[in-house]
C-alpha cells in the first residue's frame, strides 16, 4: 500500500453542495456538505431515497464535480483536474462495485478485472499475475477464461470486487453491492469486505439495508442531502 | 508500444462485432458493394479504354495519314470525263522535303482491277506503296518478305498478299512463289502479311472495310497503270485522275505529330481548291479518347462513389445505434477510468474494423467481377494495382469519417447518466 505519510485522510469534502437545476426547480441534492474519510474505515452510507447518497457517492468516485465546495482525494483538489486527469485518479485511486455488477459482456473474467489497469498510462506489467491472484482470491481462479455471462451473480459480483482491487486504490465505492444478490450470497459478499476491511482498506458502502449497515464499521445516515447522525462503532473517533 | 495498443483495440472491436454476427455481415454489405463496384467499373473503363487505345496505336500514333476524299460538289465533276482530285505528287514532295520533323512518307496508290489466279477471281484493294509501308504502319509479316528498295528500283512484278487475299486465292497451298495476274499482268507473291487488327470506331471510319489487300511497288504500279485508272461502273468507265490515294507521314517523334499535322492541314487548304483530302492523326484520336475515357472514369467513379456512400451512412447508423446500446458500458468504462479519447479509439475502430472488412470483402468480389465480365460478355477488363489499394484506403476512410460522430457522441456522455442507464 503506497500512503502518503503525512496525512491518513483519503478523501475530504469541504462544504461541498451539488445543485441540479430542473426545468424551473433548483434541487440540492447535497447541501453543504463536510467531512474526512480516515485511511482504512470501513464506512456504511445509508438513507433513503433522494437523501443524496447517490450524488455522494457519485462525488467522492470523481464523476462529477460539486457545484461549490472542495473535495480532495489523497490531498489533491479534483477541482483543479480536466477530464482526463480525473479518469487518471478513477483509474488509479478508486474502486467502484456496482449493484448490477457492471462487467463488459464481450470481456471474459481475466480482461474485466484488467479493465482499470488498460486505461492507465503506463501500466504496471505485473497487472496481469496480481489478476489472477485477485480472482484466485475472490474464489474464482478457474473461471477466470468465463464470460461473465457465463457466471451467477454472486460470482459476478466477486469478479467485480477483484476487479475493484486490481489498482490498489486509495478508496473503494460500493453502491449496494448486495442488493441483487439473495441473502446467502449477499452475506459472502460481506464476508469478503470484512476481509478486506481487516487488511486496511478504506470501503464506503452505501445502501439501504440496515443489516448491511450494521456490518460496517461506521454509519452515516443522510437525509435531504446532510448528515442525519454519524454513528462510530470501537475505539475509532 | 502504440501497436500493441492498436492491435488489442482492433482486437476487442472484432470481438465487440461478433457479439451481433449479423447486424456486422448486413453493415458490412454496403461497403463490399461499393468497393466492388468501384474496382469493377474501373476495370471496366480501363478495358474499355485500353482496347480503344490500342486500336488507335495499331494505327500508329507517331503517324499523320493523309487521304483523297471525291469531293462531294456535283457540278463540278458533272461534265468532266475524267476527274482529277486527291493528293499530288506535290503534296508528298513538299511533305518529305520540306516539313521539318518528318522522317519519312509512304504513298499508296490504290489500282482498281482484279486478281487472279486459277478460276479464281477477286477484287481486292490493289495498293501501290513503297518498302517504308511496313515499318510506318508497325504491320508484320506472316511469311516471305515485304516488297524492297531493289523491287522498287527495277520495277519488279512482285506482290506481297494481305491475309485474306492469301487465302480467298490460294484456299489449299502455299502462295509464296505462285503467280497472281494482276489486271493483264502476272506477279510473283514474295510474301504474306499477317491479319490487320481490325479498327472500330474513330479508326474505322479512317480505316477501310475492305477484306482484301495485296501490295505491289510503287515504281510498278506507275508503270503499269499510268496515271489514269479507270474504273468500271454501271457499265461505263469512269476515269479518274488521282496521284495518291493516301499518304502515311511518319513523323517518328511523337511530340511532333501534332506539329506536323496541323503543317499538312495548312499546306493542303493552300494548294487544294476543294476539299478533296482528309488528314487522320491517330494520336489526336488518342487525345480524345483519353479525354472521353477521364469524363467515362469520372461518372463511373461517382456513380460507384454514392454506393460507397450510402455504406458510409448505413454504418454510421449502425454505430449510433450500438453506442446508444452500449451507453451502460460506456459508464463503466469511465467510471474504470477510460478516458475520452479511449472511448473514441473503441468505436473508432471498431467502425474501422467494419468498414475495411467490408472493404477487403468488395476488393475480393470486386476481382471476381471483371474477370466474371471478360469470361460472359467477353468485354476487355483491366484491374490496375492500384485500383485495390486505392479502394481499400477508400473504405478505411469511410470508417474514420462516418465512425467519427458516434465515437464522439460516445465519448461525450456524461458518466453518471451512462451508468444509469438500463
Amino acid at each position: 500500500m503506497t500512503n502518503n505519510g503525512d496525512s491518513s485522510i483519503v478523501a475530504e469534502l469541504e462544504a461541498v453542495s451539488r445543485v441540479y437545476q430542473m426545468g424551473e426547480t433548483r434541487v440540492e441534492a447535497l447541501a453543504d456538505f463536510s467531512f474526512q474519510f480516515q485511511q482504512g474505515d470501513y464506512w456504511a452510507i445509508m438513507g433513503s431515497s433522494g437523501s443524496g447518497k447517490s450524488t455522494l457517492l457519485n462525488l467522492l468516485g470523481c464523476l462529477d464535480r460539486p457545484t461549490s465546495g472542495r473535495y480532495l482525494v489523497r490531498g489533491t483538489d479534483v477541482d483543479e483536474l480536466d477530464d482526463d486527469d480525473l479518469s487518471d485518479l478513477r483509474s488509479r485511486e478508486l474502486g467502484f462495485i456496482f449493484q448490477s455488477y457492471n462487467l463488459i459482456p464481450q470481456l471474459d473474467l481475466l480482461e474485466n478485472i484488467l479493465v482499470p489497469i488498460l486505461y492507465q498510462d503506463n501500466p504496471d506489467p505485473g497487472a496481469e499475475d496480481r489478476a489472477r491472484t485477485l480472482a484466485e482470491r475472490v474464489g474464482l481462479g478457474d473461471r477466470i477464461h468465463h464470460l461473465p455471462s457465463e457466471l451467477s451473480g454472486g460470482q459476478q459480483q466477486r469478479a467485480a470486487i477483484a476487479r475493484a482491487l486490481i489498482n490498489d486504490p486509495a478508496l473503494i465505492l460500493a453502491d449496494e453491492a448486495t442488493g441483487n444478490l439473495d441473502t446467502q450470497t449477499g452475506q459472502e459478499i460481506l464476508e469478503l469486505f470484512d476481509e478486506l476491511h481487516a487488511e486496511g482498506k478504506t470501503i464506503l458502502l452505501v445502501t439501504h439495508e440496515p443489516e448491511v449497515g450494521d456490518r460496517a464499521e461506521h454509519v452515516m445516515r443522510l437525509s435531504d442531502g446532510r448528515i442525519e447522525s454519524v454513528v462510530r462503532k470501537g475505539d475509532k473517533s | 508500444m502504440i501497436s500493441v495498443g492498436i492491435q488489442r483495440a482492433v482486437r476487442l472491436g472484432i470481438r465487440s462485432l461478433l457479439l451481433h454476427k449479423l447486424r456486422s455481415a448486413l453493415t458490412t454489405l454496403g461497403v463490399l458493394f461499393g468497393v466492388s463496384s468501384v474496382i469493377a467499373m474501373l476495370a471496366i473503363g480501363e478495358g474499355a479504354s485500353e482496347e480503344a487505345q490500342e486500336q488507335i496505336r495499331r494505327l500508329g500514333s507517331q503517324n499523320v495519314i493523309l487521304r483523297s476524299v471525291k469531293p462531294n460538289e456535283e457540278n463540278a465533276s458533272s461534265g468532266a470525263r475524267v476527274l482529277t482530285f486527291g493528293l499530288t505528287h506535290e503534296d508528298y514532295d513538299r511533305i518529305v522535303n520540306t516539313f521539318p520533323g518528318v522522317k519519312g512518307a509512304v504513298p499508296i496508290r490504290e489500282i482498281p482491277d482484279e486478281v487472279r489466279h486459277g478460276q479464281i477471281e477477286i477484287t481486292p484493294r490493289v495498293l501501290c506503296t513503297t518498302p517504308d509501308y511496313l515499318r510506318v504502319t508497325g504491320r508484320e509479316m506472316s511469311r516471305g518478305r515485304f516488297i524492297s528498295e531493289v523491287d522498287e528500283e527495277t520495277i519488279a512484278n512482285v506482290c506481297v498478299l494481305g491475309h485474306e487475299t492469301a487465302r480467298e486465292l490460294f484456299p489449299l497451298k502455299d502462295p509464296l512463289d505462285e503467280r497472281v495476274r494482276i489486271g493483264a499482268d502476272y506477279f510473283r507473291v514474295v510474301g504474306t502479311l499477317l491479319p490487320r487488327v481490325r479498327l472500330m470506331g474513330d479508326a474505322a471510319e479512317a480505316g477501310s472495310e475492305v477484306t482484301g489487300e495485296i501490295f505491289i511497288p510503287r515504281s510498278t504500279g506507275s508503270s503499269w497503270w499510268g496515271e489514269m485508272l479507270a474504273r468500271r461502273r454501271a457499265g461505263s468507265f469512269d476515269m479518274q485522275e488521282i496521284d495518291y490515294h493516301e499518304i502515311i507521314v511518319d513523323v517518328g517523334d511523337q511530340d511532333n505529330v501534332l506539329f506536323v499535322a496541323n503543317a499538312c492541314r495548312e499546306m493542303l487548304a493552300r494548294n487544294h481548291k476543294t476539299r478533296d483530302y482528309e488528314i487522320v492523326v491517330p494520336l489526336e484520336l488518342m487525345l480524345r479518347r483519353e479525354e472521353t475515357k477521364r469524363i467515362f472514369n469520372i461518372v463511373l467513379g461517382s456513380i460507384a462513389g454514392i454506393s460507397l456512400l450510402v455504406g458510409g451512412i448505413g454504418i454510421m447508423n449502425v454505430m449510433l445505434a450500438t453506442v446508444t446500446e452500449r451507453t451502460r458500458e460506456i459508464g463503466i468504462r469511465r467510471a474504470l477510468g477510460a478516458k475520452r479519447r479511449h472511448i473514441v479509439t473503441q468505436f473508432l475502430v471498431e467502425t474501422v474494423v467494419l468498414s475495411v472488412g467490408g472493404g477487403l470483402l468488395g476488393i475480393v468480389l470486386g476481382l471476381i467481377i471483371p474477370t466474371a465480365i471478360e469470361h460472359f460478355a467477353n468485354m476487355r477488363t483491366i484491374v490496375t494495382p492500384d485500383a485495390p489499394i486505392f479502394a481499400f484506403m477508400i473504405s478505411a476512410g469511410i470508417g474514420v469519417i462516418f465512425g467519427i460522430y458516434p465515437a464522439w457522441r460516445a465519448a461525450n456522455m456524461d458518466p453518471v447518466e451512462a451508468l444509469r442507464h438500463e
